[in-house]
């Protein structure tokens, strides 16, 4: 297995920054609403307390050279309607104190209305000054009414909707934390289901990435198509080359074989002959091994595009045993078959073939002469399993794993002629429908078993 | 005395500069702790509030100290004479004393539980609801119709002035407190103060400081209509089939005996305890048959349409202002003063 480098994750850094910009929206909502409410709680003060003023300006004028001034009910009373607030007030005419509070002094700066806000009596205060230009003997004169509220109303209106605001803000918060999380899940889910889709895919799946997928992925998944054609055409490659090297190297072998067979006949000396043999026997590993790797070559081959059709194992095992006949019996060996009716699979008839001939071939191989070797196939729990025993020596113990591989041969295969393939070609075959290969010795008596075992059609 | 656990004694304080019309100390005499009241109701009919508040305290002391609501503003204002617990019928200057920052703050369930015409501030708290009444003496109108609202007594003065002059009484708004902020509060709402006045005036009438010698006056005969009284004194008299207790259908000025915690206090627990307690018998559901202190009080039965609550706030420092005062007096003197 090769590791993989994780560093992050996307969906995390996501969700991070999508609440990042929540929390910062959210607080900023805060204090926006907070700051409008400020605003909004000093201006109805303010012009409450300017009110309140003019209505006292209103109610004053000079008559017969003296100031009258008649406080309206509604100049004080409309303060109280806000809030419970205290309230200070004073009048001043041309810099005399007329009544009031003396201590509440005149707000400085132009302009008929002045605000200010300070201390009076121990508590913060807003006041407001507005004065009026009055003509008494002739001569002008200021009149000046000065008011000051306490700001208690204010600050509980402040709190109550800075409250409602932190709600509003948590709550905007919250909610934008649950679209972000649903939004960082389905930006990555397309993410997803391509690795899952490409987790999934057999070994030999070279197939380009068809189902559609994000813009944002098109490149990686274009990329991704062509690394995999890329190294289909690569694969194709040096199979058809194996294949290719297998056939143009056994036809002359078969020429050399026989031209060493014709010699063997005609030389008489003994060192002469043994030399021929040797020669021989290194011709057949040579065939051999030609003939395995095509094979090999055209099961990769065929698995790739797996024909399917309806084959009954039965028939087949049967013609199997018959074409190998021959061979057999150039060792004095039965072979046997038992075969249940019926048992049908879906799948490459010729690479099926293939896979028991391999079989067959090391039962024969591997037993000693005159012996037995049994063919049976059997139909249940739906799978079909072709079964070839014999009475040899069986697998040795140790490395039976590995003789799937390629190019594996046992321990007990010296001196008998073979590549090493043709359990792999069992194998793949199995493979590449969707079946097994079970590797195992007799449970009863001596001899391997080796099963081969495919999903019933 | 009437109840067995008071223990009376009236002192003089000379060293005092405001004047006490009562003090008497209830409770233990040697108590630890003293709550100091000052107050503008009369000592009997406050007494059973104390009562029950010695009750609920054992140990505790009340000394309370009867004073116009004129003294009780210059004993807290201007002398910062030590108080605890200040009770008036001048809501106006109840409001301003807790306006001017002469009052300490209090909140407890009690002060939760009011609705916000009966509190200023958390500092001002209504425990009665008092209608301001005509008190008219039965032989007076002896053969007319009883009037019904002050229009109708207007014309009944202006036919019969042989029968009410000299015999019509109302409060001194020089000297009464109270009766100035009825009289004011009148003036707000309609003209008809005015022309009452000055009827009232045309016929010479008498000025009084204080609700208990006008009914006193109708009581005897010797009146025939005292204009703007408390009609809870009226109402405890035995002699009260001698006069009717008119409460105008035109509009009734209702005024509400407050509260209030002096900063002067020692003890602002005990006091808000005892403050407590006031509003607790006084907004009681049902309180006692004899209580004279309820918040639904006289208000119960009445109509309740024409009555106009003085409302507690920053309204009542208008006419608290010495220059508008002095106008408003100067325009009643006017009024009531005048020479047939
Ligand atoms: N029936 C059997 N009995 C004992 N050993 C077996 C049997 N079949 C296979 N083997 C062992 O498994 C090894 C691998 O078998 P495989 O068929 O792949 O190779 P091979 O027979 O040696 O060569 P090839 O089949 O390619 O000519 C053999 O070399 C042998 O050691
Ligand atoms: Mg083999």
């Amino acid at each position: 297995m090769t590791t993989v480098n994780a560093r992050g994750s996307i969906q995390r850094r996501l969700m991070i920054s999508l609440l990042a910009g929540a929390a910062l929206l959210a607080v900023a909502l805060f204090f926006i609403v907070q700051s409008l409410a400020r605003q909004l709680a000093e201006e109805s003060q303010d012009n409450i307390l300017l009110a309140s003023a003019t209505s006292i300006l209103d109610a004053s004028a000079v008559r017969q050279g003296e100031l009258v001034l008649d406080l309206p009910y509604s100049a004080f009373s409309m303060l109280g309607n806000l809030s419970d607030d205290r309230v200070f007030y004073a009048v001043r005419f041309g810099g005399d104190f007329i009544t009031g509070y003396s201590d509440l002094e005149d707000v400085p700066g132009i302009g008929d209305a002045r605000f200010a806000t300070r201390d009076f009596l121990g508590e913060p205060v807003r006041v407001v000054a507005l004065s009026r230009l009055l003509s008494i003997s002739g001569r002008p004169a200021t009149l000046t009414v000065i008011i000051a509220q306490t700001r208690n109303g204010q600050r509980e209106t402040l709190e109550r909707i800075s409250s409602i605001a932190a709600a509003i803000g948590l709550g905007f918060f919250l909610a934008a934390a649950g679209l972000a999380a649903l939004a960082a899940r389905s930006a990555i889910r397309p993410l997803e289901r391509l690795a899952v889709s490409v987790g999934r895919r057999g070994p030999q799946d070279l197939r380009p990435v068809a189902a559609p997928v994000p813009s944002e992925m098109v490149t990686l998944v274009a990329a991704l198509n062509r690394f995999m054609e890329r190294l289909k055409v690569s694969l194709a490659r040096s199979e058809d080359f194996i294949a290719e090297a297998a056939h143009r190297v056994r036809t002359p072998l078969a020429t050399v074989r026989t031209q060493a067979d014709v010699t063997l006949r005609r030389v008489d000396k003994e060192e002469n002959r043994a030399a021929l043999r040797e020669m021989i026997r290194a011709i057949d590993e040579s065939s051999r091994a030609a003939g395995q790797l095509l094979d090999h070559a055209m099961v990769t081959f065929r698995s790739d595009n797996l024909e399917h059709s309806a084959l009954d194992v039965g028939h087949l095992a049967a013609e199997m045993v018959d074409r190998l006949q021959p061979l057999a019996e150039l060792r004095d060996i039965e072979l046997h078959l038992t075969a249940d009716d019926g048992a049908m699979i879906s799948g490459d008839t010729i690479l099926i073939q293939n896979a028991l001939r391999n079989l067959l071939d090391n039962a024969i191989k591997f037993s000693p002469a005159e012996d037995t070797v049994s063919v049976t196939v059997t139909a249940q729990n739906g799978e079909v399993h072709l079964t070839v025993r014999d009475n040899g020596k069986g697998f040795p113990p140790e490395g039976r794993d590995r003789l799937t591989r390629r190019f594996a041969r046992g321990s007990n295969a010296e001196g008998i002629v073979g590549s090493g393939l043709g359990l792999t070609i069992a194998h793949e075959v199995a493979l590449a429908h969707g079946g097994r290969v079970d590797i195992a010795n007799n449970s009863k008596g001596p001899g391997a078993c080796v099963t081969l075992s495919f999903p019933s059609a | 005395m009437r109840h067995a656990l008071i223990s009376l004694c009236l002192m003089a304080s000379p060293t005092l500069a405001f004047e006490i019309e009562e003090q008497v100390l209830f409770g233990p005499q040697d108590s630890e702790t003293v709550l100091r009241v000052i107050s503008t109701a009369d000592i009997d009919l406050f007494a059973p509030v104390i009562l029950g508040y010695l009750d609920q305290t054992p140990g505790a002391a009340v000394d309370y100290v009867a004073v116009s609501s004129g003294e009780l503003m210059k004993a807290i204002r201007d002398e910062g004479a030590g108080f605890d617990v200040a009770i008036s019928s001048a809501m106006d200057l109840q409001t301003k004393l807790a306006n001017d920052g002469f009052a300490v703050a209090h909140s407890s369930a009690a002060t939760d539980d009011l609705p916000d015409w009966a509190r200023w501030r958390d500092h001002v708290f209504a425990f009665t609801q008092e209608p301001a009444s005509i008190v008219l003496s039965r032989a007076a109108f002896d053969g007319l119709k009883m009037p019904q609202t002050r229009q109708d007594l207007i014309t009944l003065m202006r036919q019969h002035p042989d029968r009410f002059a000299n015999r019509v009484a109302t409060y001194d708004l020089r000297l009464s407190g109270l009766g100035y902020l009825f009289a004011t509060q009148d003036a707000r709402t309609s003209e008809t103060y005015w022309r009452l006045t000055e009827v009232m005036g045309s016929l010479n009438a008498r000025l009084f400081c204080c609700s208990s010698d006008m009914i006193d006056g109708v009581a005897s005969g010797d009146l025939a209509v005292a204009y703007n009284v408390l009609g809870s004194y009226a109402r405890s008299r035995p002699d009260a089939d001698q006069f009717e207790i008119l409460l105008p259908t035109d509009f009734t000025t209702v005024m509400m005996r407050s509260v209030l915690i002096p900063r002067t206090t020692r003890d602002a627990d005990l006091a808000g305890e005892f403050v407590d307690h006031v509003l607790q018998s006084a907004w009681a559901d049902s309180p006692p048959e004899d209580a004279t202190f309820t918040i639904a009080g006289e208000v119960r039965n009445a109509e309740a349409e024409s009555l106009r609550r003085i409302r507690l706030g920053p309204g009542l420092l208008v006419f608290l202002d010495a220059f508008k005062k002095r106008q408003f007096l100067q325009a009643w003197e006017d009024a009531i003063l005048q020479k047939p």
